[in-house]
């Protein structure tokens, strides 16, 4: 095989933080390489030095044998290397045609709108996607923004595409999609780097996964010459991985009740619709259903961010129906949102600051007006510490953190103040296995201390494993129950597209 | 009498909107120019400076749009290429402009010279009602109608405009697909000024052929203010600037017929109802999506995380 590309002894440092230390790996011609590593390994780090966004402190990058210095992406461009980034390079305010017109190649100056939507909407129907040219950005779903992403790289001809986490947001049946079209791709001979904290996946897909530990590449591994568990042991080191139990005694006591919601969208269309929930005492209820099913509003509804246009929410009798999310919170509903980078996190303040933000106002925290300093900092090494969170020198914003890190400081600071309901939106995603399992032990031992969850997944093997009952969502009507002990895959995914269900639990 | 008062408003609309033309491509690309003020004095003095001294109106545009050109780069260096603070640097601009033609200024007062002739298109300047004001005017103003279109035509219909806001919505997708965000930013910042230069220059080739200290009054921060009564979009800014233009006309009126309220009150009035309409306006806007570009006033750094 030949190499297409080449790294050698990468390293590259942040300011107190060494994201790469000693990173070597290559890529051939037509083949699908996976890297693989914990959150905060280096994976992101490492490709945005690969398409030029990154300078790297040292070592070197060979394009067929010879040194290659990338100033900016645009020479990484030129050398036909392509790159869907873990956070989007998306213009919110722009329509979807002028997001991927801006990636396209050779567009002259004044071109011909016609002659281009034409083309990006033949792109879009072989993909059969349901997107709009003319929709802005903003308004669609995170998955829809990742296929736009996609879209973005597969209408260059790149011989080196990276993928960085893009299945994270989609449906197992989109992954699917995708997965076919990297296979043509490689057949074609073109090179592909492909980065997922999905076992299942990379198992599938792979042709050779290079582990990433701590900013070094540990080994690379040839396809059958690794298994999952294998994969999982050298990323994390078998140990690591939490145990836990689930009690299946559970109360009668209902501490959610949502009656007959009905919420419309800003296009007046329903996204909930007639929805009636029950939740019990220190139960897991799993939610499952594709995306776009109404999950989101549920769950804005619940925390209040969204109002209803109809229906009534109970928590233990409260009548808790279009109040703000502070007073969710009093009502002690917390919240793991979707879109963590713009509602999740304050960006720009420490990880400290962040993890007490929910918490900011009770005495421990504080001196009379003052901040009590101290508490926040022990709170946030407790913190650190519990949930693995890799979060650099003291003091470092948030932003700087991987995906998966500041997914882990979201759920942190939510589950701080035992919260009587949980409200969890895809809550490992993004999240490498280890730190998955912590947070499914948490919620699992959370529930054994009387909390309950509504658990939004897309992650079938997630919901399966944890709840005590899973509610299936289609179009923002109820479909029916199932219980995860008795029922299949292939049950779920029928309900999933709007059959309904044989039998009731 | 309502067409003598249509046209003293666009005459006096101008000015300000070459000048809110030239913020708005600015703020396009990401940049917060509150050097308007002073680029608008530059080029006012420039613009007299070369017709005085070439004998050519054509000559005087031509290196007013240099000059702030220039002018312009000192601001994009800082902000774009040394990512400075952008309000300093936009305000060290404006009391750079100031005290810079007020020092060279000196041996150009009580100079004068010939300033644009009205040219009256055959045809449309005998429309009804508007024919006068709109099509019966100097070339300047024809010149400002065709910014108008282009700008927007540039903005929305071509890729470098594309790029360009891009680069002031979201500088790291731009970036990611190839395009250079300090160029473009540069680009948009001097070009920009280049144009709020000829603004300067209308008033001194144009509303009053010479050159008076501090001509600009004002109406650079107007501009300014105007840009997000606009909503970043260039027809939009015609309107605004015909509506500051529409007051400076009335209350000149107001003035001449010789009513007793005070000269002082009268002339705020343009400057007063502006900024009222403003605070009405994007007060509606903000209810709405908002159109104010995404990384305005951010300086981009590749290595940062957002
Ligand atoms: N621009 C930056 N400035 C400062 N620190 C950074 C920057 N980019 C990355 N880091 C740090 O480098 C380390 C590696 O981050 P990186 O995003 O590469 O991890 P990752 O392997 O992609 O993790 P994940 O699976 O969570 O996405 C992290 O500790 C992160 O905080
Ligand atoms: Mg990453």
């Amino acid at each position: 095989m030949t190499d297409i590309i080449a790294i050698k002894n990468i390293r590259k440092t942040f300011p107190g933080v060494i994201a790469l230390d000693d990173v070597s790996f290559s890529v051939s011609r037509g083949e699908i390489h996976t890297l693989l590593g914990e959150n905060g390994a280096g994976k992101s780090t490492l490709m945005n030095v690969l398409t030029g966004l990154y300078h790297p402190d040292s070592g070197q990058i060979q394009i067929a044998g010879e040194n290659i210095h990338f100033t900016s992406p645009r020479d990484s461009l030129a050398c036909g290397i392509g790159m869907v980034h873990q956070h989007f390079m998306l213009v919110p305010a722009h329509s979807v045609f002028e997001n991927i017109l801006l990636a396209l190649d050779k567009v002259p100056n004044f071109y011909s709108r016609k002659k281009y939507k034409e083309k990006v909407q033949k792109l879009i129907d072989e993909f059969n996607l349901d997107l709009d040219l003319d929709t802005p950005v903003w308004r669609l779903s995170i998955g829809a923004q990742q296929w736009i992403e996609l879209i973005k790289l597969l209408m260059r001809d790149c011989k080196l595409l990276i993928l960085d986490e893009p299945t994270a947001v989609l449906t197992p049946q989109e992954t699917a999609r995708l997965f076919n079209v990297l296979r043509k791709l490689k057949e074609q001979g073109k090179s592909i780097i492909f980065i997922s904290h999905k076992m299942r996946e990379v198992m599938e897909i792979s042709d050779r996964v290079t582990i990433l530990k701590k900013g070094r590449s540990i080994t690379t591994r040839v396809r059958g010459d690794f298994d999952e568990s294998k994969l999982a042991s050298l990323m994390i080191g078998r140990d690591k991985v939490p145990q836990w139990q689930k009690n299946l005694q559970m109360s009668d006591e209902i501490v959610l009740d949502i009656q007959n919601l009905s919420v419309r969208n800003d296009r007046g269309l329903s996204d909930l619709d007639d929805f009636n929930l029950q939740l019990k005492k220190g139960e897991i209820l799993g939610i499952a259903g594709v995306a776009g099913n109404g999950q989101k509003a549920l769950a804005e509804v619940l925390t209040g961010l969204k109002n209803t246009n109809q229906g009534r929410i109970y928590a233990k009798q409260k009548d808790i129906t279009n109040s703000n999310a502070r007073y969710s919170y009093v009502a002690g509903i917390a919240h793991i949102p979707e879109d963590r980078k713009t509602i999740g996190i304050a960006p720009d303040m420490s990880v400290d600051e962040n993890l007490i933000m929910k918490s900011f106002k009770s005495g421990s925290f504080r001196n009379w007006i003052f901040q009590n300093k101290k508490a926040i900092k022990r709170n946030a090494e407790e913190k650190i510490e519990q949930f693995a969170i890799k979060s650099g020198p003291d003091g470092t914003p948030v932003r700087y953190l991987s995906g998966g890190n500041i997914q882990k400081v979201i759920i942190a600071r939510e589950l701080s103040e035992k919260p009587a309901v949980l409200v969890a939106l895809y809550p490992t995603r993004g999240l490498d296995i280890g730190s998955a399992g912590y947070v499914h032990k948490v919620i699992a031992d959370g529930a054994d201390q009387g909390m309950s969850t509504i658990l939004i997944a897309e992650d079938l093997d997630e919901l399966l494993k944890l709840s005590d009952r899973i509610a299936v969502m289609f179009r923002g009507r109820l479909i029916g129950y199932v219980d995860p002990r008795n029922t299949t895959r292939e049950e779920i995914g029928l309900m999933m597209s709007g059959e309904t269900p044989g039998e009731k639990v | 009498m309502f067409e003598i008062l249509l046209d003293a408003t666009v005459r006096a609309g101008t000015p300000i909107l070459f000048a809110t033309l030239g913020a708005i491509i600015n703020e396009r690309a990401g940049i917060i120019n509150l050097g308007i003020e002073g680029l608008m004095l530059i080029g006012a003095l420039a613009g007299f400076s070369g017709t005085y001294l070439s004998g050519s109106l054509f000559v005087g545009v031509i290196a007013a749009f240099c000059a702030t050109f220039i002018a312009g780069s000192i601001h994009a260096l800082i902000t774009v290429q040394l990512r400075g603070n952008q309000i300093v640097s936009g305000l060290a601009l404006t009391m750079f402009g100031v005290g810079v033609t007020a020092l060279f200024g000196k041996s150009m007062v009580g100079l004068t010279i010939v300033g644009f002739k009205r040219v009256a298109i055959p045809g449309l300047s005998q429309l009804p009602f508007i024919g006068k004001a709109f099509f019966n005017q100097d070339l300047l103003i024809y010149f400002s109608f065709f910014l108008v279109f282009m700008i927007w035509f540039f903005l929305y219909r071509t890729r470098w405009g594309l790029g360009v806001r891009s680069v002031g919505e979201n500088p790291a997708a731009a970036d990611t697909c190839g395009f250079s965000v300090s160029k473009y930013r540069f680009l948009a910042v001097t070009v920009g000024s280049g144009f709020v230069g000829i603004g300067g220059a209308y008033l001194s080739l144009a509303s009053t052929p010479m050159w008076i200290e501090n001509m600009s009054a004002g109406r650079g921060w107007i501009a300014v203010a105007l840009v997000i009564f606009a909503g970043w979009s260039s027809p939009r800014a015609m309107l605004g600037a015909y509506l500051f233009g529409g007051i400076t006309a009335m209350q000149l009126r107001f003035q001449a017929m010789g009513t007793t309220i005070s000269a002082h009150i009268l002339q705020m009035l343009p400057y007063f109802f502006t900024i009222l309409v403003l605070v009405i306006s994007t007060h509606r806007l903000q209810k709405g999506a908002s159109q104010q570009p995404e990384g305005l006033g951010l300086p981009y750094d590749r290595e940062d995380r957002k």
